[in-house]
């Protein structure tokens, strides 16, 4: 059959690197979504000019690319002498990344919902927080999955650029094995069937929520 | 001259048309009416090879619609058909919508094309209306604007599927005018239609559509003052 | 907490070297749309065929395009072809890398815009006797690129973030590669990556107010 030089071994070393991009993306995930929310109800309830300097911020976030924002970061750590590892370093610059699609996905969630709606429950008296949270919130869930869904695992993807910065996730694994065992096509298939079996079923689940909340409406 | 013989036709499960038989000569104009969904529609398409056929065939000018050597690129160009959905080029203006198909399948000059354009656009009352987009333009208009696309390509039928049931009642007015304005030119016309009034005036023969089959064809004074068929009876009483 | 002293001088000397790459960084990305909006449209229109033959390479090229990182599509071009004796420069890996990614995202964008057309425009044009690839063109292809415009414009904003990828394969004429290249002979990071950065914001800015204007200018309907 086939012919290989990759051991079973080889084979963890790439699924501890899939468990490093895992990690990263974890804490960019919770992270930017926490921030993401706070940013979108801002935005949501806060008109353009007082959240002008937040949006600006935040759509530097998505117009710089993320490999310069990486650098960039790591170098300012260094110079302020914070001794960030690079683990940290990747989570923090993914997280705000993160955030800065995340708002834009609470604000249209929250824009969603109809202002009658809201009428309607603080005419029956709820407070705003109650209203957030009992009327809001579960109607805007809905619109935001999906597209929170396609975020985390955009994030997965883009979480392979922290290798610049020397850490080895799995891209960088399979590249570290292809420099030694030269063979590039197939230990790059590898890692791209392991990348697709962590993307492709959760992307087929949000689709399907996507077009069962619209038939739905 | 249209012929329509035996055609048999049906989606999946269901048949719209169970033998449908019909002739149009040259000139004359036909009014084709019935219930909903009784497959008057599907036979408009049927005519110009949009639809297939399960069995049967169609003949204009002799040439048969649905054998295979047949161009129907070719024999649609003689064959204008006008929808219920208007189906304007939204990202045409009215003049562009109507030049563009002389242009691309005529091969006419630009100059031609236009000189075309402008004058079927001002016989259906839109010589105003030449640099304007469909968006912009009411339903009735659209509908004109279509008839007038169709008539460009000086087709010798045509086929008009309930081209005023998509209309605010007060825009009907506008788009049955014109076609008795062409009715009266000449043109050979098959109208499908929910009007009673136009299919009345206008007719040489009106044609009853039921369960797939043309109950009953017969002159316009014959037809609505002496009904033959059982259910051209039931169906006229419900209309009136 | 600060020791270090920032030469921002220096650095600003480095501008127009910077802006030549940030022309490299351009053509790439508008070569990339270019060849992903042509090799889209195909992809949309066999995803939805009936033949087999047509469906599945598509369907592939759409999921691994969406479900791989772009990274990865660039090493794929750059080490992966390799493997069969294809060695590939730097610009032209990112290039293939890029256009690949573009076409899979542009195609389900393109595919979604498809089905916001309605079936009577085609019908309506076929009975006008044009053959269907003319109908296709005139009628249905310019409403699909009104529909898929801001997507399309967003994608190409992606694309020019993705060309600064090529500095992980050796590319160093770009304005990415530029950067790194006077980084690793000057050390002064900092102050050359945030050079970069607002470059590439403003590229990015520049893209969308262009595409703004273009769609004012194309799509008055």
């Amino acid at each position: 059959m086939f012919d290989t030089a990759l051991t079973l071994s080889d084979l963890m070393f790439l699924i501890q690197g899939a468990g490093m991009t895992l990690a990263v993306t974890f804490f960019a995930v919770t992270g930017g979504t926490l921030l993401g929310l706070v940013f979108g109800v801002i935005r949501a309830h806060v008109s353009v000019w007082v959240a002008l300097p937040l949006i600006f911020v935040l759509d530097v976030f998505r117009s710089v690319p993320l490999l310069i924002q990486l650098v960039l970061a790591n170098a300012f750590q260094a110079i302020a002498g914070l001794n960030m590892p690079p683990f940290a370093t990747s989570s923090i610059v993914l997280a705000l990344y993160t955030s800065a699609y995340c708002t834009e996905i609470v604000r249209g969630a929250i824009d969603a919902v109809p202002t009658v709606t809201r009428r309607a429950a603080r005419s029956l008296g709820l407070t705003w927080g109650q209203d957030m949270t009992y009327v809001v919130f579960p109607i805007a869930l809905r619109v935001a999955l999906p597209s929170w869904i396609g975020l985390t695992l955009g994030v997965m993807k883009d979480s392979a650029l922290v290798l610049w910065l020397g850490l080895i996730e799995l891209l960088r694994a399979g590249q570290i094995l292809v420099t030694r065992l030269q063979e590039p096509m197939f230990i790059l298939i590898v890692v791209g069937a392991i990348y697709f079996l962590m993307s492709f079923p959760i992307a087929r689940l949000g689709g399907r929520l996507e077009k069962r909340f619209r038939e739905n409406d | 001259m249209i012929e329509v013989r035996e055609v048999h036709k049906s989606f999946g499960a269901l048949a719209v048309l169970k033998g449908v038989n019909l002739n149009v000569e040259k000139g004359e104009v036909v009014s084709v009416i019935g219930s909903s969904g009784s497959g008057k529609s599907t036979l408009l398409t049927c005519i110009n090879g949009l639809e297939q056929i399960n069995s049967g065939s169609i003949l204009v000018d002799g040439v048969e619609v649905h054998a295979r050597t047949t161009d129907l690129n070719k024999l649609r160009r003689k064959i204008g058909i006008v929808f219920q959905q208007f189906n304007a080029f939204p990202h045409l203006t009215a003049l562009e919508n109507v030049m563009l198909a002389p242009r691309k399948v005529l091969g006419m000059t630009k100059a031609e094309a236009e000189a075309i354009a402008v004058t079927q656009l001002s016989h259906v009352g839109l010589a105003d209306k030449l640099s304007i987009y469909p968006g912009k333009l009411s339903g009735g208009q659209q509908q004109r604007m279509a008839i007038a696309r169709a008539l460009a390509m000086s087709p010798a039928y045509m086929l008009f599927d309930e081209v005023t049931s998509a209309l605010d009642p007060q825009l009907v007015g506008e788009v049955l005018d014109t076609l008795k304005l062409l009715a009266n030119d000449g043109t050979t016309m098959i109208c499908v239609t929910h009007e009673m009034s136009f299919a009345r005036d206008v007719s040489d023969r009106v044609a009853f559509f039921h369960q797939g089959v043309l109950a009953e064809i017969a002159p316009p004074d014959q037809f609505f003052n002496a009904p033959q068929h059982p259910r051209t009876k039931e169906f006229l009483s419900n209309v009136r | 907490m600060f020791s270090y002293t920032f030469q921002w001088r220096q650095a600003f000397q480095k501008l127009p070297l910077l802006l030549d790459g940030a022309l490299v960084t351009l053509q790439i990305a508008l070569l990339s749309m270019a060849m992903g909006i042509a090799f889209a449209v195909i992809l949309a229109v066999s995803r939805n065929s009936r033949s087999w033959w047509a469906h599945a390479p598509a369907t592939a090229w759409v999921e691994v395009s969406r479900n791989t990182p772009a990274l990865f599509q660039i090493y794929m071009a750059h080490f992966g072809l390799g493997s069969f004796g294809i060695y590939l420069s730097p610009y032209v890996a990112l290039l293939v890398g890029i256009t690949f990614n573009n076409a899979g995202y542009l195609a389900e964008t393109f595919r979604g815009a498809l089905r916001a057309i309605p079936a009577t425009q085609l019908r309506a044009a076929r009975s006008l006797g044009m053959p269907s690839i003319q109908a296709f063109r005139l009628i249905i292809l310019p409403q699909m690129f009104r529909i898929a415009f801001l997507p399309t414009t967003n994608q190409m904003v992606w694309a020019i973030l993705m060309t600064s990828l090529g500095v992980t394969v050796g590319m160093n004429t770009d304005l990415a590669g530029i950067t790194q290249d006077i980084n690793v002979r000057s050390f002064r990071t900092f102050e050359i990556f945030a050079i970069a950065a607002v470059i590439y914001y403003l590229i990015a800015k520049a893209v969308t107010l262009g595409a703004r204007l273009l769609a004012a200018r194309l799509f008055r309907y």
